[in-house]
């Protein structure tokens, strides 16, 4: 992992000490509230429906077990005993008060964490695959990468002002985890013709009520180059993006009113003119000191599939479900990486106790070097574990309730706080994914079902990703009641799709009969392995129409 | 309200008239754009220092070819989330090689001094009632910076490679 040296940790702590003094002028009174606002949303402090909610950054969803436990500290001292992860690799605590602010920002400094840019119009926190530097398919690792873009991104004097928020993404892997088509940049290691490893550039991704997958605007694009060019892009952004309306203001809008080839020669245009400025050059030596810090851990000399887990699979199918849902192949022998499930039946996708919190970070320093990582679905993962180790871990982690064999799987569900909490909202959200996940709770179909993404939105600013999800569940409020309105066949990985309206919107309680039926229709009509969204992208929207809205002749009408 | 420059009040020479009819004669002016456009022989022929306020939908390089002839280009903030004249005045600096004075205006916030500072501008109407005392605020806010810009503040990463900057 990065570590601070004197001139993060000091950036830091002047960050929090000046927030400070803003906290001490707002409840003085010298401060408006209008005034104070710009100032408190740099440090990811928003106002939300019952209280203020501060917003965390993990940076691209690299945790120690340290930082862990100051966040369970965090949670019982300032908030209510818990913390909630979010898709862009944040965590949130929805019940700050406004005065302890800057402790709880001086607490997490102690651990080498921020709030800085977690919200307002700003380059917001550099998200990438869970699984870097441990997958197997991985070009390159994307974390150094994320690093110096963070730092580049941290207190921009030209960038702390643009039109709206700005959303980077890195993915080193051919699979696609981190959603990086659906960013204002979307950033992939690439290998060229020539075998040398540079960036695909991806921009205009995003969702909300306008959705737009991105497009690639530079095929490939040298490693010594990246600063200038995000330079560039942000620049073309900074001028030309509107400013007339908040909807309309992301990047997106920019380069789909402009068209894809003439944001592009924009941005080449003006990236001929800082290309070689020695303000952006980054030296080599900077380059392999951020590197460095994410070099391989000491691992020890093992063998893949021991005999052992062998035994251990064979012995108990509760495991053995465990393990084909939750263990992803480890790039080094006899490792591997365990998933741990947010999303138990019943609970909020993405909470965390203050207690859950303290034992994970014990066993991540028990079976995973003591780091662990943030997925954009909400789910926790410990990158080192020893195969050896896995059903040990495995009964540990069942014992906290985070060892639902359930990722990737139908669900695994992603959700927004919704109108539980957020003041945005139109319709709840967890309980909803609460609900689908009691009815399908100990569904032993789950892995028959296989691959299957459900999101869930509160509302049209789409923060659970309805838009890319298989399965898509907007909240809407129609008469001062809530529905909810279905869409099919979205996805945010490589082969990033928006999802398309099923029909009329419905009631949450039959959202669980309708994801049902979705699901029967789909297993009736799949080929041999097929995954759900292959099947969708065959047989289409309308042979799914029949199965949610077709069974009773009333609804349809209804429906007309 | 009043002009800081290097954290003091100083006084300024110039008559802002961008927003008037009139453009009064003999003394040092600042004149929006259209203004510029309209009487530009007439303002360089009555050889009083001359300035241009530009709105933040106005980029400097509409008067590259007379930049020599100006002595302040004020750049227009209309409110404080409009982030374009940061973009505008490293533009001044950088591309178009301004070395008169580039002036913050408008809806100008004391927390955004720093960042106002390192894209190249050099003076502030900053609000409230002690323009000073809202400089001294800011000045130990931040000792370290990560990226390079207009100013001559070494960035994070220069430092670690040679301490003695």
């Amino acid at each position: 992992m990065y570590r601070y040296d004197e001139f993060d940790h000091t950036l830091v702590a002047e960050r929090v000490a000046t927030f400070r003094r803003q906290v001490r002028r707002r409840l003085s009174g010298e401060l408006t509230e209008d005034q104070f606002k710009p100032l408190r949303l740099m440090n990811g402090l928003y106002l939300q429906l019952h209280a203020y909610m501060l917003r965390v950054n993990i940076p691209y969803g690299c945790l120690s077990s340290r930082q862990l436990r100051k966040l369970a500290f965090i949670a019982r001292r300032y908030d209510r005993d818990f913390g909630h992860f979010t898709t862009r690799q944040n965590i949130q605590f929805n019940w700050i008060k406004l005065d302890e602010t800057p402790d709880v920002l001086a607490a997490l400094a102690e651990v080498e964490m921020n709030a800085m840019q977690s919200s307002g119009n700003c380059i917001r926190n550099i998200t990438a695959d869970q699984f870097a530097g441990r997958a197997r398919n991985e070009i390159e690792d994307p974390r150094p990468w994320c690093e110096l873009i963070r730092q580049w991104s941290i207190l921009h004097p030209e960038f702390s002002y643009l039109p709206r928020k700005f959303k980077i993404a890195v993915s080193g892997s051919s699979n696609d985890r981190a959603a990086v088509k659906l960013h204002d940049i979307g950033l992939y290691l690439r290998r060229n013709a020539d075998g040398v490893v540079g960036f695909e550039v991806i921009v205009g991704g995003g969702q909300g009520r306008l959705p737009y997958v991105g497009h690639t605007i530079r095929e490939w694009l040298a490693k010594e180059d990246l600063l200038s060019y995000l330079e560039a892009v942000l620049r073309i952004y900074n001028l030309g993006g509107r400013r007339d309306n908040p909807q309309k203001a992301r990047i997106k809008v920019q380069l789909n009113a402009l068209g894809p080839d003439e944001f592009r020669r924009l941005v080449d245009e003006e990236w001929a003119a800082i290309r070689n400025s020695t303000l952006l050059a980054v030296p080599r030596a900077e380059i392999e000191r951020i590197t460095s810090y994410f070099a391989d851990p000491a691992w020890e000399t093992l063998v893949d599939s021991p005999a052992t887990l062998a035994d251990q699979r064979s012995a108990d199918p509760a495991f053995d479900a465990w393990y084909r849902a939750n263990v992803v192949p480890h790039r080094a022998p006899g490792y591997a990486i365990v998933n741990l499930s947010l999303k138990a039946p019943g609970i909020a996708p993405g909470d965390l106790t203050a207690d859950q919190m303290d034992k994970v970070a014990d066993l991540a320093d028990r079976f995973s070097l003591g780091e662990l990582r943030v997925s954009h679905r909400q789910n926790l993962v410990f990158p080192d574990v020893r195969q050896v180790d896995l059903a040990l871990l495995w009964q540990e982690l069942q014992s906290l309730s985070l060892a639902t064999p359930n990722i990737g799987r139908l669900t695994d569900i992603i959700a927004c706080p919704g109108l539980d909490f957020c003041s945005l909202a139109n319709a709840r959200a967890i309980p909803v994914a609460q609900d689908i996940g009691r009815h399908f709770a100990g569904s032993a179909s789950l892995e028959d079902i296989g691959e299957l993404s459900i999101n869930i939105s509160g509302c049209m600013n789409a923060c659970g990703h309805h838009h890319v999800g298989n399965i898509g569940i907007l909240g809407v409020e129609k008469n001062g009641q809530e529905f909810y309105q279905l869409t099919l066949g979205g996805s945010s990985g490589e082969d990033a799709s928006l999802g398309d309206r099923l029909g009329r919107s419905i009631s949450a309680a039959e959202v669980p009969i309708a994801i049902e039926a979705i699901v029967t229709q789909y297993k009736t009509l799949r080929e041999a392995d097929e995954r759900f969204l292959d099947t969708y992208r065959r047989v289409g929207i309308d042979s799914f129409k029949d199965s949610v809205y077709g069974e009773r002749p009333e609804r349809r009408r209804a429906a007309a | 309200m009043g002009l800081i420059r290097d954290g003091r009040l100083v006084p300024d020479p110039f008559t802002d008239v961008s927003a008037l009819e009139e453009l009064p004669a003999g003394v040092a002016l600042i004149v929006s754009f259209e203004q510029w456009q309209a009487h530009r022989d007439a303002l360089l022929a009555g050889g009083q220092p001359l300035g241009l306020r530009l709105n933040s939908d106005q980029p400097p390089q509409l008067v590259a070819t007379d930049l020599e002839r100006l002595a302040v280009i004020a750049l227009d903030f209309p409110r404080f989330r409009d982030g374009r004249a940061y973009t505008h005045a490293r533009m001044l600096r950088e591309r178009l090689g301004f070395t008169g004075e580039v002036r913050a205006v408008g809806d100008v916030l004391q927390e955004q001094l720093h960042f106002m500072q390192r894209c190249g501008f050099d003076t502030f109407e900053v609000q409230g009632p002690d323009p000073e005392q809202a400089w001294r605020t800011i000045a130990g806010d931040h000792t370290v910076w990560y990226q390079a810009a207009n100013d001559a503040r070494p960035r994070a990463l220069d430092r670690r490679t040679s301490p003695d900057q």
